[in-house]
């Protein structure tokens, strides 16, 4: 089949975009680091080198609060950087939390977040900080490679390995395909950890990605039934296990899942993956290789908006992909299995798993690991960790699950958990435990509105309505993001926040509870008042009209406050 | 300070061709330079004199074209209109020049004829980041006039917010304001903006072609720009009848977390006459706080009103003790004389020699106002009491700005001193008296010093070394901003040092501007409270101590200012370490090497 080739691989670099020029001059990803480490003038780097620190988990950004300020006071912005950590499936050991804390204590402004990519992320590290706090987390046996940038980010997985041998072994290959797809350019080695040893002449240093990578970041994520936690559909690619008897007989394929959008440009749009398939355990590295690389070579380098693997599916279709695939891998998919899938969010509390063992996921509120008044979260779970020395799952709801807990141990976890004012609270709503916000104010660039500062006082006055409602109990998930980009995945949210402007949000309604329907625009630009007047009628609506299990999302849609989103490409078009 | 030789002249100036007025302006101009000054002078006038084209306003920027397309643009689309404007003029043959407004002056606007703006609007009507300092310096109070100009307003935006197009309004309206014409309406666009955008592009280009589209015009506006009349040098200010100079800009250099409060100042000379060259201080006339003056009359109970003597002028008390004494720190002559006037024996005994140990610790920190309060000036006559003290001293600032750079404008770097003492909150006279001048209409008592001895070299290709800490880098922002601003050719290398570098890089921004356009090609900076080991500026030139000997053996002119107690000794070690290591020679040649350089006036500075 003759396939189309516009403004991909096949282009020359000079119709591309300049980011693709930047990376294949930047002899992968070298640039000029070294002298803008160099330059003690400037708590900044190089504009370029800060388009390549990406690919080794290192944004840099600066306290948008004091930027005004600073300029006029003639100082520079208040440069910092952001560090994430790439740890495949979310689990850490018990050491390596502890390591980590202490790195967030010695380098940043003190605190850690567990991000909707199941991983840690630091803020505020000074440029002269950098190098070491990056060895640091080295030392720790993991590393920030390829946890931002145009590559195969962290691998995510349905949270705990421990839970059961299906988990485990999502798990493992989870590890795998993020080991299988890392970039292996020397320069991660030479600059960041400052070790000797030059690569050798004529070496291919990145065989799999080539010298300009891939079009845009690319996500992987592999899911367990009935558990969508990790919300499969959201990713370039997905793996559903198939569960018989305990153990997994393959993955159904999901392909073209994305969050991201700009306002008003509806040519960019959520978009849930499609399944097109199923693969055997022993074919999943190679159909996500081959996937990858499919998107590598016609993923669109002009338009960076448009360069996600979702357009690239979107636009030629799934057939297309199953075609090109088959070809790749040498075999073509089978017909996908039936599966099921109940929720999006996290099993709270103690839980046990298949080899009797306990487990308790703490919800972590915006998965910020820090000390407030009266809940001291970084130095209980510090206290955890010293004790407990077994394993941390993270989920990609910002929470976090002590895993692999015997039962004559609860008890110590359970009073540390107290002690601290952390454990989950009995009188909490279920829709703050179903909340996820993005980090946006004061250190993404991207923010337009704020989200993390902010959530948790929206749902202070949501909560007063959802008790009057009687709907503590009620799973509703809401997500906020301070921009379009989509961090939190607000669109497959029951309640989707996403910043407009300072104060202002577009209202998002109607996604399923599952993670398999996108939510639909509501209400445009609106501030806090009107957001309150908007749900509460609703909420009060789906009380007390609500059919037996029926979700808030499937409520708005079959009472037509909202329209059914089907497919991506009409979410920021007006309804027919 | 060398004199001119006035006997050698007076034949010369017998038969200037010079009206009297203008020749006796010049006299006093030539009176007040330098060898070196004279020498480039004379050069300047020889070579001036050999060109046809008239001087342009400001030499070393690049020449302007009639039309200016300006885009202020957060998300790139403004810019890429920019662009599209270009092409559009090229089209038509239209000679233009394309400015982010992040980079747009004063003077661009000033020598602009018509400007073609593009801007974007974002969150709830904020200008872009990139386009805000030229937002302010519209709206603010140092907004230039702008009836010569033409303009049209292409404003993007996005309609389901609330200030639509707020920021292409606001300079529509503004430039309005500020006397431009406006060539066409303003167009506002949506997020789909092609379609509304292209019309106003072939509107204003249509427009803007007919009127600037020959050579002619052109040239004929250029020579209209340069036609301004050149400022008198007479200059009569002094610390007795000072120029109160318009406050346009009292802003906070250190960050707010800083343990220091430095102030940049920005004093208004319009109508002032005065000419400062890079290097000249600004000398304030003094003034006690009103609290402080008041809290010393209510202590010694003295009636303020009560006319008092002071340089055989009869003035209230109140007014002496404000303007013409000291009422600050004592010093051991202070309390000489107090002790003796009120014949205290507690005082009188812990002036004899032997308790010097005592006296020392005793006077650290203490205000004329303590011992006032601890002492009573019991029988104490008013007149007699004014008699003991001492003389308020002006405070000289270096002045942090080039006249060529930004006319009618001197920069001060103040800092505030403030501090406790004996329990109470102490602050800095004059550092004071600066830091107070916020108010819309505040002026500040001024006079020009002139520092012949801190002075640029004539030679433009010389390369300069600065070292200057703290508020010691302040002319350095002055010699920097003269060096572009006459085009100077040669390198500039800064030492700058302070505590933090997050908080207290006094004008970091602006030392990163001139090191990205070429005109400062070194800084090296020094932070002593950001690591558990110290690091000076003499550390700095340690580390590089080869190449800064190599710049030296160039012919580079050295310059240090700021603190004289510990700072420049410490440097002055470290140059002489350096040219013994890096030069091969003995402490002896290396101390004869850094005479010589003074000899030659390579080697100056300006400490306190």
């Amino acid at each position: 089949m003759a396939t189309e080739r516009r403004f991909d691989l096949s282009s020359p670099l000079s119709q591309l975009h300049s980011n693709e020029q930047v990376k294949h001059d930047s002899r992968y990803l070298r640039g000029t680091l070294q002298d803008s480490f160099a330059d003690g003038i400037t708590g900044s780097i190089d504009e370029t080198d800060t388009l390549l620190t990406k690919f080794f988990g290192i944004y840099q950004q600066d306290d948008r609060d004091l930027r005004d300020e600073r300029r006029r006071s003639k100082l520079e912005p208040d440069y910092q950087f952001m560090v994430r950590v790439r740890m495949p499936g979310g689990v850490c050991t018990a050491a390596q939390w502890l390591a980590l804390d202490k790195l967030a204590t010695e380098y940043t402004s003190g605190s850690l977040r567990l991000t909707t990519r199941q991983t840690f992320q630091f803020h505020g590290i000074r440029k002269n900080n950098l190098r070491r706090h990056i060895q640091g987390i080295v030392a720790s046996g993991l590393d920030t490679i390829a946890a931002c940038g145009d590559d195969n980010r962290n691998v995510i997985c349905t949270a705990n390995p421990l839970l059961s041998a299906a988990h485990a072994e999502v798990s493992e290959t989870a590890r795998q395909l993020g080991a299988h797809l890392l970039p292996r350019t020397g320069a991660y080695r030479e600059i960041f950890l400052q070790q000797d040893g030059e690569v050798p002449a004529g070496t291919q240093e990145e065989p799999l990605y080539g010298p300009t990578y891939l079009p845009r970041k690319f996500k992987i994520a592999l899911a367990v039934p009935p558990q969508n936690d990790i919300d499969v559909f959201a990713h370039d690619l997905g793996f559903i296990a198939i569960v018989v008897n305990g153990s997994i007989v393959g993955y159904n394929v999901t392909v073209g899942g994305g969050m991201g959008m700009t306002h008003k440009a509806a040519a960019t749009f959520p978009r849930l993956g499609d399944i097109v398939g199923f693969c055997s355990p022993q074919d999943v590295i190679a159909v996500a290789e081959q996937t990858m690389c499919i998107q590598r070579d016609y993923g669109d380098r002009k338009d960076r908006a448009h360069a996600r693997f979702k357009y690239t599916i979107d636009d030629r279709g799934t057939d297309w992909f199953r075609d090109e695939l088959a070809q790749r891998v040498g075999k073509t998919l089978q017909p996908a299995r039936a599966f099921h899938f109940e929720t999006s969010g996290d099993r709270f509390g103690w839980h046990q798993g298949q080899d009797r063992r306990w487990h308790y996921t703490l919800f972590v509120e915006n998965g910020r690991v820090s000390d407030f008044p009266g809940r001291s979260v970084q130095s209980g779970l510090r206290a955890i960790a010293a004790m407990h020395g077994s394993l941390f799952a993270l989920t990609t709801n910002q929470n976090v699950t002590i895993a692999g807990v015997a039962a004559a141990d609860k008890p110590a976890i359970d009073a540390l958990l107290r002690e601290h004012g952390i454990a989950n609270d009995a009188n909490g709503t279920a829709l703050r435990q179903h909340s996820i916000a993005c980090v946006a104010f004061p250190t993404c660039g991207l923010a337009m509105a704020e989200s993390e500062r902010y959530l948790p006082k929206l749902l202070d006055q949501l909560d007063v309505v959802i008790r009057e409602a009687g709907l503590e109990r009620e799973r509703i998930s809401i997500r906020m993001s301070g921009c379009p980009n989509g961090c939190s995945r607000p669109y497959v949210a029951e309640i989707g926040l996403v910043g407009k402007a300072p104060g202002k949000y577009n209202l998002y309604l109607g996604a399923s509870a599952s993670g398999d329907r996108l939510n639909a625009l509501h209400r445009e630009n609106i501030g806090e008042q009107q957001i309150l007047d908007t749900l509460r009628p609703l909420l009060f609506d789906y009380a007390k009209h609500r059919q037996s299990g029926e979700s808030f999302g499937d409520f708005l849609v079959r009472t037509a406050v909202v329209r059914a989103m089907r497919a991506g490409r009409d979410f920021q078009k007006e309804p027919a | 300070m060398m004199e001119p030789s006035n006997e050698t002249d007076t034949a010369a100036w017998a038969v200037t061709p010079l009206p009297p007025t203008l020749a006796a302006e010049a006299r006093q101009l030539i009176a007040r330079l330098d060898q070196g000054q004279r020498l480039w002078l004379s050069g300047f006038l020889a070579g001036a004199s050999n060109r046809t084209a008239p001087l342009s306003s400001a030499p070393g920027q690049p020449k302007q074209s009639a039309v200016t397309i300006l885009y202020g643009s957060q998300s790139g689309n403004s810019e890429r209109l920019a662009q599209r404007i270009g092409a559009a003029l090229t089209q038509r043959g239209v000679a233009f020049t394309s400015l982010d407004m992040i980079d747009c002056r004063k003077n661009h606007l000033e020598e602009a004829r018509a400007v073609l703006m593009v801007v974007s609007t974002h969150g709830e009507g904020d200008p872009p980041d990139r386009a805000l300092p030229l937002h302010e310096l519209l709206h603010g109070r140092k907004a230039p006039k702008l009836s010569h100009l033409k303009y049209s307003v292409l404003a993007l935006g996005d309609s389901s917010y609330e200030r639509y197009c707020e920021t292409g309004r606001q300079f529509d309206a503004r430039l309005a304001a500020l006397g431009a014409e406006r060539l066409h309406e303003r167009v506002d666009c949506d997020v789909d903006f092609d379609a509304a955008a292209q019309r106003w592009i072939d509107a204003v280009v249509g427009q803007v072609a007919k009127s600037y589209t020959t050579s002619s015009a052109f040239e004929s506006i250029e020579t209209g720009i340069a036609s301004r009349p050149m400022a008198s040098v007479s200059n009569a200010y002094t610390r007795k009848n000072p120029f109160h100079a318009p406050v346009l800009s009292n802003q906070r250099l250190t960050a707010r977390h800083s343990s220091k409060d430095v102030r940049h100042i920005e004093l208004s000379l319009e109508g002032s006459s005065i000419h400062y060259e890079p290097g000249d201080a600004i000398g304030v006339v003094p003034a006690n706080r009103s609290s402080d003056v008041n809290a010393l009359l209510n202590a010694l109970r003295f009636d303020p009103e009560l006319p008092v003597q002071v340089e055989e002028r009869s003035v209230p008390l109140r007014e002496a003790l404000t303007d013409r004494y000291d009422i600050g720190l004592v010093n051991k002559g202070l309390l000489s004389r107090y002790a003796a006037a009120i014949t205290v024996d507690s005082l009188t005994e812990l002036l004899r020699p032997e308790r010097a140990d005592e006296l020392r610790p005793y006077l650290h920190g203490r205000h004329l106002i303590d011992i006032v309060r601890e002492h009573p000036s019991v029988g104490l006559e008013a007149a007699a009491f004014i008699q003991i003290l001492r003389p308020l001293a002006p405070r000289l600032y270096s002045i942090a700005s080039s006249q060529r750079a930004t006319p009618d404008e001197a920069h001060l770097t103040v800092s505030l001193v403030q501090y406790q003492s004996l329990g109470l909150d102490r602050v800095g006279v004059v550092s004071g008296q600066l830091s107070d001048l916020t108010a819309e209409d505040a002026l500040a008592p001024i006079y020009l010093h002139r520092n012949p001895n801190f002075r640029l070299p004539a030679e433009r290709e010389r390369p300069v070394i600065m070292i200057g800490p703290g508020t010691g880098v302040a002319p350095f922002r002055s010699f920097l901003a003269e060096r572009e601003a006459v085009g100077a050719t040669s390198r500039n290398w800064l030492f700058f040092g302070d505590r933090s570098f997050n908080a207290d890089f006094l004008y970091q921004t602006d030392w990163l501007d001139w090191r990205k356009r070429g005109i400062l090609q070194r800084i090296d900076a020094a932070f002593s409270r950001d690591s558990a080991e110290k690091f000076y500026v003499q550390h700095r030139m340690h580390e590089r101590g080869q190449e800064l000997f190599n710049w030296l053996e160039d012919g580079a002119s050295l310059y240090v200012c700021g603190d004289a107690e510990y700072m420049a000794p410490d440097v002055h070690r470290a140059l002489l370490d350096i040219i013994v290591r890096h030069g091969a020679r003995s402490q002896d040649d290396a101390a004869e090497y850094l005479v010589q350089l003074q000899r030659e006036r390579r080697y100056q500075r300006d400490v306190y």
